[in-house]
């Protein structure tokens, strides 16, 4: 497990190195509890008094920490605050604030953008679990605003209409964490050097297909095992040819697993859909159009979250699939009137 | 079960949360540590770790999955556990800021209040005195819970001071831990250690990991 801690990528600027351990324990305090102060507000913070523990917000270690307690969890799209109320209530562990859930916005086109501050905040203050929300690639005052509004993570996501075709967000310069997209290994790793706490493999979101997440689960957990197979004086070419700094492919290589939590996304409409994907090594699941496009989202929420759970045992599987009524429609991802390619953005 | 050498079996659950960080760490701390998701595993355990996660999400599953019944009745036998986070939320009595239907499992005489510190933006680290260990322990703080109020049998390990009030965020009541924070998601086992040598004690002294009567009222803090 692991390579969580080992921060590896190119040097991050300032607002990330503080996420290396000072892990070292000063000296031998002998206990007294209690002496530890922690001033009010996170960033910039500085102790009261004498004592030398300094908290630091921000840093690599909590952002990718708050990734790991969403795992095997499910993370619902909503579009209103009734619709988070629904998802809270059938155990999402986060729900995600977005405009249009993206069968909407492949049906009605037009430029896709972050969602208005007063649903944002309107959500916030409906649920209790985080809140994410998304915002358009490389639009990184999207993102500032976000971080200001108070989210819990920001989505640097395809599915929006992208904002700069050559750059992404550099996701360093921020306090709150990032979860991108990724097709394959390298782009997994050239998000997570721009600064990305979570990964989560792309699919075609808002068909209801599964086949696309299928496809880049299955690609980004081969090219892992092919780099754990390859001897150390071969990960330089791989390096290379992923188009990723060398550090962080010798300790994926090394580790087995990305340095962050990789979830899925894209197509996910039932039950068994998302127990495949955590079968498939997904450690956890976003759901978008899957939920509130099906007949009958509070069931179907709640399904896909005990299925999620109990991803490894058929009979659960079978037995929560039962009576959800109708699933999303869904678009084939061959389809001609399939018109936007969301996976292929990116890059 | 477990005798005096042998490893103690302990279960994390496994409904939601960051599962695989604790099975590692309290394998590192000597445990065997098992998934623990139905009831006939919950039955086995000498210990049981409630890990961090989402813990609306947690308490909803462990009703749904049969499986709150079933863990009130182990610890009111006096079954230890050790909730980090989420799971000292789930252990606690009280809990504020939480939803109005979360139950938990009110096994810890003590008040806490839910994502206390604020958001994710607000998430931090920190080097922290920790009571019995006789150096400091790097814990992270994660949309972390603190504790209002602690119950007469309930020792506090360590707190953290905000706007000049001292706020517990380790404690033990008897055989139960919980940690505001997630030694987990560090490289250090300390406290995971000293919850093992918990579960050990206990399965020492009553000879068997599942007790009838009142051996929950045993307070073996010094």
């Amino acid at each position: 497990m692991v390579g969580r801690r080992h921060s590896p990528g190119p040097t991050p600027p300032v607002s990330a190195l503080n996420a290396e351990h000072h892990h070292a324990p000063e000296g031998t305090n002998m206990s007294t509890p209690d002496t530890n102060s922690v001033t009010n507000s996170a960033p910039g913070l500085a102790p009261h008094g004498t004592d030398s523990a300094a908290p630091d917000a921000g840093t690599t270690r909590v952002k990718r920490g708050m990734a790991d307690m969403l795992k095997g969890g499910v993370i619902m799209d909503v579009v209103t605050a009734e619709q988070a109320k629904i998802a809270e209530d059938a155990g999402a562990v986060a729900v995600m604030a977005l405009e249009r859930v993206p069968a909407d916005i492949r049906a009605q086109g037009g430029v896709s953008r972050m969602s208005d501050p007063d649903m944002i905040d309107s959500i916030i203050e409906a649920v209790s679990i985080p809140v994410m929300a998304k915002a358009r690639i490389g639009h990184f005052v999207e993102a500032q605003v976000l971080q200001s509004l108070g989210v819990d993570y920001i989505d640097e996501s395809e599915v929006l209409t992208p904002a700069d075709y050559s750059n992404h967000i550099d996701k360093w310069a921020f306090t709150v964490p990032f979860v991108c997209g990724a097709t394959n290994l390298g782009e997994a790793l050239r998000r997570i050097t721009e600064g990305a706490a979570m990964i989560r493999s792309k699919g075609e979101a808002g068909t209801g297909d599964v086949s696309n997440a299928t496809m880049h689960m299955r690609q980004i957990r081969q090219e892992i095992r092919r780099l754990s197979s390859l001897p150390e004086d071969e990960l330089f070419v791989a390096a290379k040819e992923l188009q990723a700094p060398y550090e962080l492919v010798a300790d994926v290589a090394r580790n087995g697993k990305l340095p962050v939590v990789l979830f899925t996304a894209g197509g996910i409409a039932t039950p068994a859909d998302a127990a495949m994907m955590m079968q498939l090594g997904a450690e956890g699941v976003f759901v978008g159009s899957g939920i509130f496009k099906s007949g009958n989202p509070k069931e179907r929420a709640e399904a896909i979250v005990k299925a999620t759970t109990f991803h490894d045992d058929p009979d659960m599987i079978a037995k929560v699939s039962r009576g959800l009524g109708e699933a999303m429609v869904g678009i084939n991802v061959d389809e001609p009137a399939r018109s936007i390619q969301f996976a292929e953005r990116g890059w | 079960m477990t005798g005096p050498t042998s490893a103690p079996l302990v279960g994390v659950l496994a409904v939601q949360g960051d599962v695989v960080e604790h099975i590692r760490a309290l394998t590192l701390a000597g445990a065997e540590a098992v998934p623990v998701r139905r009831p006939e595993e919950l039955a086995a355990i000498d210990g049981l770790v409630i890990p961090g996660g989402e813990s609306t999400t947690i308490d909803r599953l462990l009703r749904v999955f049969g499986l709150a019944e079933p863990l009130r009745a182990r610890l009111a036998d006096g079954l230890p556990v050790y909730g980090s986070c989420a799971g000292m939320i789930l252990l606690s009595a009280e809990i504020l800021d939480g939803r109005a239907d979360q139950q938990g499992l009110g096994a810890l005489d003590i008040t806490t209040r839910r994502n206390a510190f604020g958001r994710q933006v607000d998430s931090f680290e920190v080097d922290l005195v920790l009571d019995g260990l006789s150096e400091r322990f790097h814990a992270v703080f994660i949309r972390a819970p603190w504790v209002e109020r602690v119950g007469p049998g309930v020792q506090v390990l360590a707190s953290i001071e905000r706007d000049g009030t001292k706020h517990p965020v380790a404690v033990r009541q008897g055989n139960l831990l919980a940690t505001a924070f997630h030694p987990e998601v560090t490289d250090d086992v300390r406290v995971h250690a000293l919850f093992v040598e918990m579960v050990r004690a206990r399965g020492n002294i009553d000879g068997r990991a599942v007790v009838e009567g009142s051996a929950s009222t045993t307070n073996r803090d010094n």
